[in-house]
């Protein structure tokens, strides 16, 4: 894909391979922050003068292009958040808190992020509901087979990454929906690593909320989004109370809320980046998702070819079909090799990557993690295996 | 010291670290180090007797600075007392923050002289020296 231009960060001399954390951002996206912040800032929701209702336009029209992008049946139901985190806390607090009981059951994988887990651990705490895990099977995939064994007539929740941070591997999001529906489970789903690469539709999973962060799909931090169908996010009770969210209040008695999704937005959002956000969507359909999926795939492909002739790596992650390859170097700790490919201005991530109950089932305990987006190419790829192929060098420059 | 000694000092305290072992036993105060910016994760078991260190042990996984920031440390510590040892992490904490500090008394140390220009690494270097002032201070309490 051709995209040199597009990006500033491409004209740094820099192999990024860390999408995963965040990704690069396209200079529309920063024209489109900066011409709010030179020409045209004012708060939103306040439109008694031009530029006012300007902001109004583009940050609503951001959320008519969101609901767009993941083909939700109304714009109500998408609401502005901070990331992914906030929108799981959300989702959790505001909702379940409150529908579930003692005793019910959710759902999770050992291989969620942090954020898909302790907000569920405190609920357990606090409420007395039970964390399960399903099984992954010999290559880390959750199977429908698996969470049909694992769900119990007390099961409300099946909440799991459709793309998970670690291993890359895809869930069957729309299978595992269908299964749960018919059983009365709700299904929450953890968009942060598959929104971005590849096409969402929500209508066609039919999942009941997603959560998602405009960082990791070319926008810029500090936003995210919070889908959930509207009549469940009808329920969802919001964690902020303040400005903009109410319609009137005289005493603690007398307060009246706003509709959706104003209700759940409370204070002055983050204009500037939902507007980077609107931006970023834009940019990304222009690209086309059905491309950047298929791209990262043979470039993946691409790279596990070449590092599968390299006797000292050892691929975890071989079967997965996302742009997410984790790996080790044959007695290298992680962190070293990736300050180790540093030096040559080759960015990659060594850790656990917030899954920290992921040792349990895949038995190593950290790894080093390359993660593709659309924007790298096979040179990425050849001055990353280059590097790796040579152990005695690897051990003589990692100090 | 020479670049390629320091290399291979570290080298060699990371591939074959000295004081390596998982010890349980009341006799010794246990202390968890960790660094919240990257995995390095160290578990120092430290015996204490009349002021003396007389044993230090270490297990955990951590990158090659740190494990052998840890293996150079126990070698160095273990006989000393309190003040002596605080002396040394003294001095070992200014050759990393760049201060003046006595080149004397460092001993194999002296390989990580040079950390100060990977900043990210500091850490990682100094991450064995922050489980040991704990250790010392728990002993303190004790």
């Amino acid at each position: 894909m051709n995209t040199k231009g597009e990006f500033p960060m491409l004209n740094r001399d820099i192999v990024y391979l860390d999408n995963g954390a965040t990704t690069w951002k396209p200079q529309c996206v920063i024209d489109a922050i900066v011409d709010y912040y030179s020409n045209y800032t004012a708060n939103a929701h306040r439109g008694d003068y031009d530029i006012s209702l300007k902001v109004d336009m583009a940050y609503e029209g951001t959320r008519d292009k969101v609901q767009k992008f993941i083909n939700a049946k109304h714009r109500e139901e998408i609401v502005f958040t901070s990331g992914s985190t906030e929108s799981l806390n959300m989702i959790v607090n505001g909702f379940f808190d409150h529908v579930l009981e003692s005793g019910d059951e959710v759902i999770i994988s050992d291989s969620e992020h942090a954020s898909n887990v302790l907000p569920w651990f405190r609920l357990a705490k606090k409420k007395g509901i039970i964390v399960k895990y399903v099984p992954l099977d010999d290559t880390f995939h959750v199977t429908l087979d698996a969470i049909k064994r694992t769900v119990t007539p007390k099961t409300k929740v099946i909440s799991l990454a459709e793309i998970t941070n670690v291993v890359g591997d895809v869930r069957p999001i729309k299978e595992i929906t269908e299964f749960a529906h018919k059983n009365n489970i709700f299904v929450v789903v953890d968009g942060a690593q598959s929104v971005p690469h590849k096409k969402t539709d929500v209508q066609d999973t039919d999942v009941d909320f997603l959560a998602f962060s405009a960082h990791k799909m070319c926008g810029p931090t500090g936003v995210g989004i919070l889908y959930g169908k509207q009549e469940l996010l009808e329920e969802l009770d919001p964690i902020n109370m303040g400005g903009g969210m109410n319609e009137s209040f005289d005493n603690e008695n007398a307060i009246f809320l706003k509709e959706l999704p104003t209700r759940l937005e409370a204070g002055t959002p983050n204009i500037a980046g939902v507007i980077g956000l609107g931006a970023a969507i834009d940019y990304l359909e222009e690209v086309g998702m059905d491309n950047i999926f298929c791209h990262e795939i043979a470039l993946k492909k691409y790279l596990i070819e070449k590092l599968t002739q390299v006797k000292h790596i050892d691929i975890i992650n071989e079967e997965c079909d996302s742009g997410i390859l984790a790996f080790n170097v044959d007695g290298v700790f992680p962190q070293d090799v990736a300050i180790y490919l540093n030096k040559y201005n080759i960015c990659v991530r060594a850790g656990n990557h917030c899954a920290k109950i992921l040792k349990k089932a895949v038995g190593v305990k950290n790894t080093v993690r390359a993660s593709l987006y659309f924007y790298n190419t096979k040179e990425d790829i050849d001055s990353l295996v280059e590097l790796l192929k040579d152990r005695d060098k690897i051990m003589k420059e990692m100090i | 010291m020479d670049a390629d000694l320091k290399r291979e000092v570290i080298y060699d305290n990371y591939s074959n670290p000295s004081n390596r072992g998982h010890i349980e036993n009341e006799e010794y105060i246990y202390v968890n180090t960790n660094n919240s910016s990257c995995i390095d994760n160290i578990d120092l078991w430290v015996k204490l007797k009349s002021g003396i260190i007389e044993d230090i042990k270490f297990d955990g996984e951590a990158c090659a600075i740190s494990t052998a920031s840890t293996s150079i440390m126990t070698k160095e510590l273990v006989g000393k007392s309190i003040e002596e040892a605080k002396k040394f992490i003294e001095n070992f904490y200014n050759m990393i923050e760049e201060r003046e500090y006595d080149s004397n008394i460092l001993n194999e140390a002296l390989a990580f002289d040079e950390i100060y220009k990977q900043a990210n690494r500091k850490t990682c270097a100094t991450l064995p020296y922050k489980g040991i002032l704990d250790a010392l201070e728990k002993y303190k309490n004790e």
